[in-house]
């Protein structure tokens, strides 16, 4: 990564040098008072363009409740900032394998969570039919999806590296 | 009034279909014309795709958002994930020209065309909208006597700057919905703190997510609640199953039952618990269950 990180998250919108390292946001996160996730040393971190930001798994403890961006004092959007610096790690090759689980799931069959018997069994119960219309139902609209992943090139983005 | 395709997303149709068909029965009972969205995928999830790759994320959502605008009708989320992720990717395409042209760029391959005729409603912000707690008490049949400990979630009203559902520390407007039906929306702890879903961080640190879980129950019980009110199946889904999830890990004994805000509906409406799938939640509650019966029969 030859790009500093605080200019790739200012590319984006994102301007993390006006953050006054208040610590509002560590203090108002719900995962930061189960876990060792600090918010404002993760903006901090950034704009000191260490690297280590994207590769600590702790980047993915952030449920995206966006308490921290709403009340921020200086109205940095926090959490779509913390969104970036995800985006950025997995270009460097970091997902946890489960979500990597998740993902292959969605192309190959269009859904993060995939229909099971037990749900087909429960529609029935409910007067619906077992298989409901959406991607499940129609191969050709999974076709479609699946040209859609790979002009992204998706595939290669959540490929092992 | 506004016709509507019902987006199911993934949790609801192949996890929890007593919403999908509560919410059919009620906006059937209420008169709105809403649509199935026949091929529409994963919205997708935020929390991996947004998380991921925006080209993908915009790909992927503007399929589905397509769809609906083939059918002139704008599209009905039932899940705050699905809002968040349709509604955003919906109005960046919108307003910008640049990433339009690159999606539709890659629908074209396709052939589809993103044209932004189309707006993406959310149960709640719609129902509170197109018809308000006070015209919606009109069509209440079965008063609800119940205690509900109400969720909101975060993604339908933040960010607050893009979703214009107003201040997001003490809201009340879904309160209004549920007290509409009869129900006492009951003030508890931390109410408004995320049941710790999102974001990934369910299927990527399920510890974590559970811990955050538990204290949300936690607060939920000493508020002494008949049950949990939702209007999102992904916290629906950590409220019910991981309830059970909670309590083998923790050693706990949970067991509050969980609606999605359509069935809380469907009930006062006057359909049956089991036209709405509520005993199909991994949570039993034989009291519960028992109570809701006696409404729904005209008992109590």
């Amino acid at each position: 990564m030859s790009e500093k990180l605080v200019d790739m998250l200012k590319t984006a919108g994102f301007d993390v040098l006006s953050c006054m390292q208040c610590g509002t946001c560590t203090g108002s996160c719900p995962s930061g008072r189960h876990t060792g996730f600090n918010t404002r040393r993760v903006l901090r971190d950034a704009r000191k363009n260490k690297a280590e930001v994207l590769s600590d798994d702790d980047l993915w403890l952030c449920t995206t409740c966006y308490t921290c961006q709403e009340r921020c004092p200086r109205g940095i959007p926090i959490t779509d900032a913390i969104l970036e610096l995800r985006r950025l790690a997995v270009r460097e090759g970091f997902i946890l394998p489960e979500h990597r689980k998740v993902s292959e799931m969605v192309m190959e069959c269009g859904h993060a969570v995939p229909l099971d018997e037990e749900t087909k069994k429960k529609r029935e119960e409910l007067g619906l039919e077992p298989i409901p219309e959406t991607v499940q139902k129609y191969p050709e609209a999974l076709e479609e999806l699946k040209t859609l992943l790979k002009c992204c090139k998706f595939d290669q983005l959540v490929a092992e590296k | 009034m506004t016709k509507l395709s019902l987006f199911l997303g993934c949790i609801v149709p192949n996890r929890y279909p007593g919403i999908e068909k509560a919410t059919k029965l009620c906006f059937q009972r209420l008169g709105v014309d809403v649509s199935d969205l026949p091929g529409a995928s994963c919205c997708p999830a935020p929390g991996i795709f947004k998380s991921f790759d925006k080209a993908t994320w915009l790909a992927l959502a503007s399929r589905n958002i397509v769809l609906s605008e083939r059918l002139g009708r704008d599209i009905l989320t039932v899940c705050n994930g699905c809002y968040g992720s349709l509604a955003d990717a919906n109005m960046e395409l919108k307003r910008d020209p640049e990433m339009r042209a690159s999606t539709n760029n890659c629908l074209k391959g396709i052939g589809m065309e993103f044209k932004g005729t189309i707006e993406v409603r959310h149960i709640i912000e719609f129902l509170y909208k197109e018809f308000g707690p006070e015209r919606l008490k009109d069509y209440i049949a079965r008063p609800l006597d119940l205690k509900v400990a109400l969720h909101y979630g975060c993604h339908m009203i933040k960010p607050s700057k893009v979703r214009n559902l107003g201040e997001t520390e003490c809201p009340i407007f879904f309160d209004e919905l549920v007290e509409a039906t009869g129900a006492k929306s009951l003030d508890y702890t931390d109410k408004m703190m995320c049941c710790g879903a999102g974001g990934g961080v369910r299927s990527g640190n399920v510890a974590v997510s559970l811990e955050m879980l538990e204290h949300k129950l936690a607060c939920i019980r000493r508020a002494g609640v008949d049950c949990i009110v939702n209007a999102c199946p992904f916290c629906h889904l950590q409220f019910d199953r991981g309830q059970l999830a909670v309590n083998e890990r923790f050693g706990t004994d949970y067991s509050i039952p969980v609606l999605h805000y359509s069935q809380l509906l469907g009930l006062a409406l006057g359909f049956s618990p089991d036209e709405l799938g509520i005993e199909q939640n991994a949570v039993q509650n034989i009291e519960f269950l028992a109570k809701v019966y006696e409404i729904s029969a005209g008992l109590r």
